[in-house]
């Protein structure tokens, strides 16, 4: 390890881009989005060549930095990743710049040509890896607000539609109420814990442990519930359809692929690891508002007209899956969900860039207004196959292997969450596939006759997606390598373990049956 | 009967004034007679020099003592040596510690923006009326308009109302502190009614204000009257010391505590109605309103932190010992502030009215800490005003420049704000991030301002009060974001606003707001870990000087 300030780099490079960006003149619009392409590419490299001196086996937290801000509260600048911090970060610097590729023409007739969103783009970039590198909890709050203003204005003032001033205020709301609660649990946590470093709360001698239960689990849900926010999970999902359906693609493919995941993440990091008692407290009813998610996202998924509004509900039933994994308390479990959040980020990411594609060629993205695209656009109908089977989950398409882990860890837990979460699945196949039929197969109308396929720079920006999508389905044991040591810590300092696997079945249910009567009683 | 009246001569007779002339450190109090010889040489150049020349006079004198009084007041923190919180001045009946200093220092600065904001004139003409005797719309003050006449009275004014600012927050007993707030008061009332357009609205405004204000001193003093019944003296500390002791010579045997708690009850709604927290705070969107623009910046300031730094002191110093009889009470009203107020904001049109609820709002969290009774508290709250106040003159000096076409009058409608940021994307962006951090976004002053007070109240088990706070906030943050909204993603409307240029005054108040919001959210600490106190130390009596002696 180095003393190389790998992370600050990585935050300060895309914040200095936006503003180098935003400060170029009008007329240099084309300009401002080279610049901004090389920026992100600039940081995925440096994030690369960082994860690449990640050493899995190593401490748990690496490429650390701690400097004073506010010494006054306690407050630090402190920054370090684990295995699943790493790969997230890893996972925004990839998605960004293809964004921005994929985004090149969207903002030509905005006023300033577009300047503005890429330098809003750079901006939440700068953010998002801050966000998950950030090892204060202070530090993670201005992170986690701060990164509502950009996303704010790409909807609102770059947004498509009617509705995108108000889609962009729900979406602000929404995230600020659960983002004030939460500065209620930041403050408690100072307040009781006396320190802001994570790794000084966390784990049997951290300045929590001798938390009271009954404050423990109200600091808890202080978290809980702004993660929920923005994961999102029912019933406090509303804003995401919302949002989605008013973003340009680009925005989408950054709010549902990395911005959601700050709260699976932090439910992970901060809501388990901080309150372990808490967290076990609220396991069942957890479990069970996941469940909720997965079958509701995925029914209203079907019955969507819209293809954005659409993937946006399979993100809501796929955040399910994730949050159950999560909460499952198993090692399966959670580094399912871990591998997940990438896996979906990528998943999304490409579906949501090929309607991105659609949407640029006839301005519309009802699923009514297209039939027959396949016969005059094959690449981006099958990018649009593949990246939807990754939706669902097929083999072979990296989402199996989270999802799977997510239900063998969920089954260890107790079986029947794991069959009733098993209907989202089903029902995945349907509105993917069903989606997929009703757009690019049978004949094509006139309307459509003059659609193009996919040119070289949508192709560039679509393209990586699809192969990580493959090659992390058929071998994603780099991911999980680095992964794992951080899910056994996390498991350890929540005190959880996997439970056996030969244990008498009746054994299994009296046992986990008298918890379930214990966590739903209260 | 007999012992009664010789124990009321006894409590009579103790300030021996004439028997020991007081010593008086002038050093200490440099700061405010600096701003006093000016204001009164202000009302002197009135007299004897010619119209023509007043303002750059008038101007310069006053823009120069408010610096040079600021410098003399940090020069003033400097020498109080390290480890004593400052002296109390003439039988303590003006306490100069750090604190006050700090309040001191605040308004003083803020009030120079103000002045430059007062001091803005565009083409000859300022935001004042030609000349204030004149009734609205008579020939008279055609007249006046067309030879350009100027009340250039408006400065020494300002100064006088500045000096009251500074001693109030500094009082060490309750008479001063009443004395201060009527300096301060008087010619505040005079300022509100001297708008130049709409004239009515702005005197209809003055009169209100003088109305309540003169009822609300009523409480005031006859609170003070029932404080004085209780423990026979006005002296602060005398006060906290017959409190300590369960009462005055009076009441030596108990049975006083029905007028203390009358008296503090009293003294707190003269108080909470300076401020402006719910139920007192009715004044305050009517005059924000009807007051020109450059005068509810300097209200909306100077004069909330003035009020709050007498608040703090009156509620910490004498009534600290019975932090347990005035915490409800003041739980009831930040409920209430943060609560009602934010919710009325909702519904308002009119940019000034919106700012008006959102300053009772903030003063509801200011509330917060004040309720935790603890240095934090202290500490939280002198920050959050001085946070407050820079982006709250920013907010005002950018509505100086909106106006409904060029030389017309300020557009404060919101409707005839949509598309400014199209047209004026730096102005805008200037307004929508003081909204920002008025609404407690992280990096910008009012977020640190917003964890300090709220960090303060948990600390001191306030945690319901922090969870209506947040709640408050989220309620804020919804019209704050409108205008946001109206501002970026609407379309510019037929006939949208004129953005005039801002003038090199008026341009400096904007961006020293913008700086100081921004440099406060980021970089806090300069200001946290040198200017207010520091946790852990006693509250009493090394953070707010209550007798006399002390420094020198």
């Amino acid at each position: 390890m180095t003393d190389f300030p790998w992370l600050t780099l990585a935050i300060a490079l895309p914040a200095l881009g936006s503003a180098a960006v935003a400060l170029l003149p009008r007329e240099r619009a084309e300009t401002a989005k080279r610049a901004a392409l090389g920026v992100t590419a600039a940081t995925l490299v440096l994030v690369a060549a960082m994860a690449a001196q990640f050493a899995p086996s190593g401490d748990r937290l690496q490429f650390t930095e701690v400097y004073p801000w506010i010494p006054r509260f306690g407050v630090n600048y402190a920054v370090g990743v684990d295995g699943i911090a790493l790969v997230l970060i890893l996972m925004s610097a990839v998605l960004v710049p293809l964004v921005v590729l994929a985004a090149w023409r969207e903002n030509d007739d905005a006023p300033d040509g577009g300047k503005g969103y890429f330098a809003l783009i750079l901006a939440l970039e700068a953010m998002m890896i801050g966000v998950f590198a950030a090892t204060d909890v202070f530090l993670f709050y201005v992170f986690f607000e701060a990164m509502l203003i950009p996303v704010y204005f790409m909807i609102g003032r770059y947004g498509r539609g009617e509705q995108r001033r108000a889609a962009a205020v729900k979406f602000l709301l929404y995230s600020l109420l659960g983002g004030l609660l939460m500065l209620v649990a930041v403050i408690g946590v100072y307040v009781y814990g006396g320190t802001f470093l994570w790794s000084e709360l966390v784990g049997g001698q951290g300045a929590l442990a001798e938390l009271d239960p009954m404050t423990a689990r109200w600091l808890f849900l202080g978290f809980f519930v702004a993660f929920a926010i923005k994961a999102p999970m029912w019933p406090v999902h509303t804003w995401l359809p919302t949002a989605a359906g008013a973003s340009r693609p680009g925005t989408a493919v950054l709010l549902v692929g990395v911005l959601d995941k700050v709260g699976t993440y932090g439910m992970l990091r901060y809501c388990l690891e901080m309150f372990p008692g808490a967290a076990t407290w609220f396991v069942w009813p957890v479990v069970v508002l996941s469940l909720v998610s997965i079958v509701y996202g995925a029914v209203l998924a079907v019955v969507q007209s819209d293809m954005m509004r659409l993937i946006a509900y399979t993100s809501v039933s796929h955040f399910g899956f994730i949050t159950l994994g999560v909460f499952v308390m198993t090692s399966q479990g959670q580094s399912g969900a871990a591998l997940y959040m990438v896996n979906h980020g990528f998943a999304t990411g490409a579906l949501f860039l090929v309607v991105g594609f659609l949407i640029a060629r006839q301005g519309s993205s009802a699923i009514a207004d297209y039939r027959g695209v396949q016969s005059k656009a094959p690449v981006l109908a099958g990018v649009f196959l593949v990246s939807g089977l990754a939706g669902l989950a097929l083999p072979g398409l990296s989402p199996f292997v989270s999802e799977f882990l997510v239900f063998i860890g969920t089954y260890a837990f107790h079986p029947v969450p794991a069959v009733i979460a098993s209907v989202g699945v089903v029902l995945a196949a349907l509105y993917i596939l069903w989606m997929y039929q009703r757009t690019m197969t049978g004949p094509l109308p006139e309307g459509l006759a003059r659609l193009r396929d996919l040119s070289r720079r949508e192709t560039l920006a679509v393209a990586p997606l699809v192969a990580l999508l493959v090659v992390f389905g058929v071998y994603p044991q780099p991911l999980l390598d680095v992964i794992n040591p951080a899910v056994e810590a996390t498991m350890q300092s929540v005190g959880a373990t996997d439970p056996a696997p030969q244990i008498d079945a009746a054994e299994v249910s009296s046992g986990h049956g008298a918890e379930g009567e214990e966590g739903g009683g209260h | 009967m007999a012992s009664m009246a010789s124990s009321a001569q006894a409590v009579l007779a103790s300030p021996a004034i004439t028997e020991n002339p007081p010593q008086i450190d002038y050093w200490l109090l440099s700061p405010m007679l600096v701003v006093f010889g000016a204001a009164v040489v202000g009302v002197l150049i009135e007299a004897f020099v010619p119209a023509a020349r007043r303002r750059t006079i008038q101007l310069g004198l006053a823009l120069a003592s408010v610096a040079a009084a600021f410098v003399l007041t940090v020069l003033v923190a400097g020498s109080l040596p390290a480890g004593e919180a400052g002296a109390g001045i003439a039988f303590g009946s003006v306490a100069v510690d750090r604190v006050s200093l700090f309040i001191q220092g605040t308004v003083l600065v803020l009030g120079f923006i103000s002045l430059l904001l007062i001091a803005e004139n565009r083409r000859g003409e300022s935001a004042f009326a030609a000349q204030a005797a004149a009734v609205p719309g008579s020939e008279e003050e055609r007249e006046h308009v067309l030879a350009g006449s100027q009340h250039t009275e408006v400065y020494p004014l300002v100064l006088f109302a500045l000096l009251g600012m500074q001693l109030f927050p500094a009082s060490g007993d309750f008479l001063t502190m009443f004395i201060a707030l009527e300096v301060m008061s008087l010619p505040l009332y005079l300022l509100c009614g001297l708008a130049r357009r709409r004239r009515l609205f702005s005197q209809e405004a003055a009169v209100k204000y003088f109305l309540l204000g003169a009822f609300s001193s009523a409480f005031f003093l006859f609170g003070i009257a029932m404080v004085y019944g209780y423990a026979g003296s006005v002296s602060f500390a005398e006060v906290a010391r017959a409190i300590e002791e369960g009462g005055g010579p009076l009441f030596a045997d108990g049975g006083g505590q029905p007028l203390l708690l009358l008296g503090i009850g009293l003294v707190g709604v003269g108080l909470l109605f300076k401020v402006g927290a719910v139920p007192f705070h009715n004044w305050k969107p009517d005059v924000y309103q009807g007051a020109p623009t450059p005068i509810t910046a300097l209200m909306a300031s100077c004069t909330l932190v003035a009020a709050f730094g007498a608040l703090l002191r009156v509620f910490y110093v004498p009534f600290g010992p019975s932090a347990a009889d005035w915490a409800p009470m003041l739980w009831v009203v930040a409920v209430l502030t943060m609560v009602l107020a934010a919710v009325i904001a909702v519904t308002q049109r009119d940019i000034k009215r919106l700012l008006a609820y959102s300053s009772v709002v903030h003063a509801g969290f200011v509330l917060t800490a004040v309720i935790a009774a603890s240095p934090e508290g202290l500490a939280g709250a002198m920050f959050y005003l001085a946070a407050y106040g820079f982006t709250t003159i920013g907010a005002f000096a950018v509505v100086t420049l909106v106006r409904t076409h060029e030389n017309g009058p300020e557009a404060n409608e919101l409707s005839q704000w949509a598309g400014l940021g199209r047209t004026s994307p730096l102005l805008a962006g200037s307004l929508a991030l003081f909204l920002l951090a008025f609404a407690g976004i992280p990096l910008t002053s009012g977020f640190i301002g917003k964890f300090a007070v709220f960090q303060a109240a948990m600390a001191a088990g306030a945690t319901p009060l922090v969870v209506v706070g947040v709640l408050s906030s989220a309620v804020t943050a919804f019209f704050y974001v409108r205008i946001i909204v109206l501002m970026f993603f609407a379309e510019p409307s037929e006939g949208g606003p004129t953005v005039v240029r801002a003038g090199a005054f008026t341009g400096s108040a904007i961006a020293v707001g913008v700086a100081a919001t921004f440099l406060l959210g980021v970089f806090p600490s300069p200001v946290l870990d040198n200017l207010i106190p520091q946790p852990g130390q006693p509250q009493d009596e090394s953070l707010l000087a209550t007798s006399e002696g002390g420094a020198r």
